[in-house]
């Protein structure tokens, strides 16, 4: 499942020598694979072309290759855990601008379409429009959204649309929330408090709780998966923006150190530009072009 | 936890070992600088100029100084540290101005970087020094990116020129600073919508805006947190538009910041501010100096220098 780099490098150096692992060092950091991950590989790598006697350049990609994708996909399913009948809640995390709103409206697309009462609930009412721009995606996926006014407290908000997504018999109840930077106490304290009401108010909820991380972010998406996670019990992750250049290799190292499932990637504005996690065609993407 | 520990720690374990031995050998010097680079890759900064840096820097530690030095780690640290402030621009340079009012300044940048919020911040920070902005709301895609700089507007009395989304930006460019000039506004900041830079349609009409306006300013909005795609993204802003400037935002995380080495490596452009919020005054000047520290991991060292 290798392409370009990968088979250039490979054709090109032929022989597996320092400037060999060093090029492919070079190419798994280029991707964003945290350093630490990426000098765990080579040594990996190193130990089993010396066990399996490996020589030529060629036979060590599919080695490369399974080791990838064995820790991508992981174990557990990569599904989201929809109710079978009853409320499913699932609440959107993550730091500032990486695609919480969009994913939501997106999402919500997604279940509308599969015939599910869908309800989307206003939990930012910090940042200008962003009540606003969740009820766009609400007019044009056809769903509602329950809102309060700008600068109320979100918890209270969350809670509102807790019950009229109860009253209304709704299957689905997609949470958005403010962006926010991990190592900000008191609003990760915040969001903890939304936690713990959705927890209170629907038995077993949240049943999925996102983090929504930026393909195009470095190394510090480790740091917000591991804080994120802390304080909301972080169930799976959703990679966006990878229809630009970026490549998203962070999530590389992120399933390295923890047990949280990729879910979904987002690959533009639109309402359909959301599939879900194939973990072949990431290994591969990280290697193109 | 290695990502976090800083240089100089990652340097002390290195000539820690040389105790007792006394001098410095090049291979300590080439162990040195494997340190160098690690720190800097885990800081985001992009691989290729890392490497150019390191081989600059090498040159430097390989000769006198470090060798003979007692405290070599100290030595290199200052060395990385001079040049990469230099690399990334002596002084803090400040907002062009145009002489015939007003001053137009143009954002751009991928999505959700900040351009919005630095839009507002931009116009906050122009007031206080007494000057008249007037913001142009051209993003005409994201849902309620109008009504967002209009709160942000609102937020800090400032007026905002708009046409609703369905009129064409580069037309919404042009009526607002004719607006602008009506109504004597001496600085114009306009917001544009987010895009990739390897989308051909949206970069077309940031040209066509530019050549419409003609901006003194053209800034590229990069998020600090951003990783190795940052040359990719800031070279190809640059060369399609170039770029007078560059803002770096988020910077009140626990990032490094490494992208800011990077693009300006590309660009040779200088960054001009740094976002620190998402409140309206959070945009400071930017200090190459500060952001060097910081992306070695030295941030606890320089603010315990400035406290003595
Ligand atoms: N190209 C691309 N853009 C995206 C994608 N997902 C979101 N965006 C854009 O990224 C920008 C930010 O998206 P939002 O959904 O507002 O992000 P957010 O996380 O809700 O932001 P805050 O609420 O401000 O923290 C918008 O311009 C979106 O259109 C994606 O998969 N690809
Ligand atoms: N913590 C922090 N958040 C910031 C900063 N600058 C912007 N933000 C937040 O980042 C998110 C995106 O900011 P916007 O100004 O909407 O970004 P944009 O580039 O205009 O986004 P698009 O128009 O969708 O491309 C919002 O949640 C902002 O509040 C900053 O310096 N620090
Ligand atoms: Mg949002
Ligand atoms: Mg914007």
């Amino acid at each position: 499942a290798f392409t370009e780099k990968i088979e250039t490098l490979v054709l090109r150096r032929k022989k597996i020598d320092e400037d060999f692992y060093e090029e492919l060092e070079e190419i798994l950091i280029g991707a964003d694979v945290g350093v630490n991950v990426v000098m765990e590989l080579i040594d990996e790598l190193r130990t089993e072309v010396r066990k399996r006697k490996i020589e030529d350049a060629v036979d060590l990609q599919p080695v490369l290759s399974e080791k990838l994708v064995e820790l991508l996909s992981g174990k557990e399913d990569n599904s989201l855990n929809i109710q079978e009948s009853g409320l499913t809640v699932i609440l959107f995390v993550g730091v500032n601008g990486v695609g919480k709103t969009t994913t939501i409206g997106k999402m919500a697309h997604r279940f509308n379409s599969e015939g599910k009462k869908v309800l989307l609930a206003a939990g930012d009412t910090f940042r200008a429009g962003a009540i606003e721009q969740l009820e766009v995606w609400g007019d044009r996926v056809g769903v509602d959204v329950v809102k309060q006014q700008a600068g109320s407290d979100p918890a209270a908000v969350i809670y509102d649309a807790l019950q009229a997504a109860k009253k209304r018999e709704a299957d689905i109840l997609l949470c958005d929330t403010a962006g926010r930077l991990q190592n900000k106490t008191n609003l990760m304290e915040e969001l903890n408090k939304i936690y713990r009401v959705i927890k209170r108010e629907v038995p077993n909820a949240p049943h999925e709780v996102l983090l929504v991380l930026d393909a195009t972010t470095g190394q510090n998406a480790l740091s917000q998966a591991k804080l994120f996670g802390e304080k909301t019990g972080v169930t799976g992750l959703v990679l966006t923006k990878l229809d630009g250049t970026a490549k998203g290799g962070i999530v590389v190292a992120i399933r390295n150190e923890m047990d949280i499932p990729m879910k979904f990637v987002g690959l533009g504005e639109q309402m359909d530009d959301l599939q879900e996690f194939d973990s072949e065609q990431f290994v591969h993407a990280l290697f193109a072009g | 936890m290695a990502a976090f520990e800083g240089l100089s720690n990652r340097l002390q374990n290195v000539f820690g070992k040389l105790k007792g031995k006394g001098k410095v050998s090049e291979n300590d010097v080439k162990e040195a600088m494997r340190e160098v680079r690690l720190a800097l890759l885990e800081a985001d900064v992009n691989f290729k100029v890392v490497k150019d840096f390191i081989n600059k820097v090498k040159e430097k530690a390989i000769g006198q100084e470090v060798m003979k030095s007692f405290t070599p780690g100290m030595v290199i640290i200052d060395i990385v540290n001079k040049e990469l402030t230099s690399l990334m621009g002596e002084t803090h340079s400040k907002l062009n101005k145009s002489n015939k009012p007003p001053t137009v300044i143009m954002m751009a940048g991928l999505q959700g970087a900040g351009k919005t919020t630095t839009t507002g911040k931009l116009a906050k920070y122009l007031q206080k020094q007494n000057h008249k902005p007037l913001l142009i709301a051209a993003d005409i895609y994201r849902p309620a990116a109008i009504k967002q700089l209009q709160i942000l507007g609102e937020q800090i009395d400032t007026p905002v020129f708009s046409l609703g989304d369905k009129a064409n930006p580069v037309e919404i460019a042009k009526q607002g600073l004719q607006q602008a000039k009506e109504n004597h506004n001496d600085y114009v900041i306009i917001d544009t919508a987010g895009r990739l830079h390897i989308d051909e349609d949206l970069m077309n009409e940031l040209k066509d805006i530019k050549e419409t306006v003609k901006p003194d300013e053209v800034l590229l909005v990069v998020d600090s947190m951003t990783g190795q795609d940052a040359v990719n993204v800031a070279e190809s802003f640059n060369q399609q538009l170039e770029l007078t400037g560059v803002v770096l935002t988020k910077l009140d995380g626990d990032t490094r910041g490494g992208a800011a080495l990077s693009v300006k490596a590309v660009t040779g452009k200088p960054i001009k501010f740094a976002a620190m919020g998402e409140k309206i005054d959070a945009l400071e000047p930017f200090y190459p100096d500060r952001m060097a520290s910081r992306i070695l991991g030295m941030g606890d060292m320089l603010s315990l220098i400035e406290k003595a």
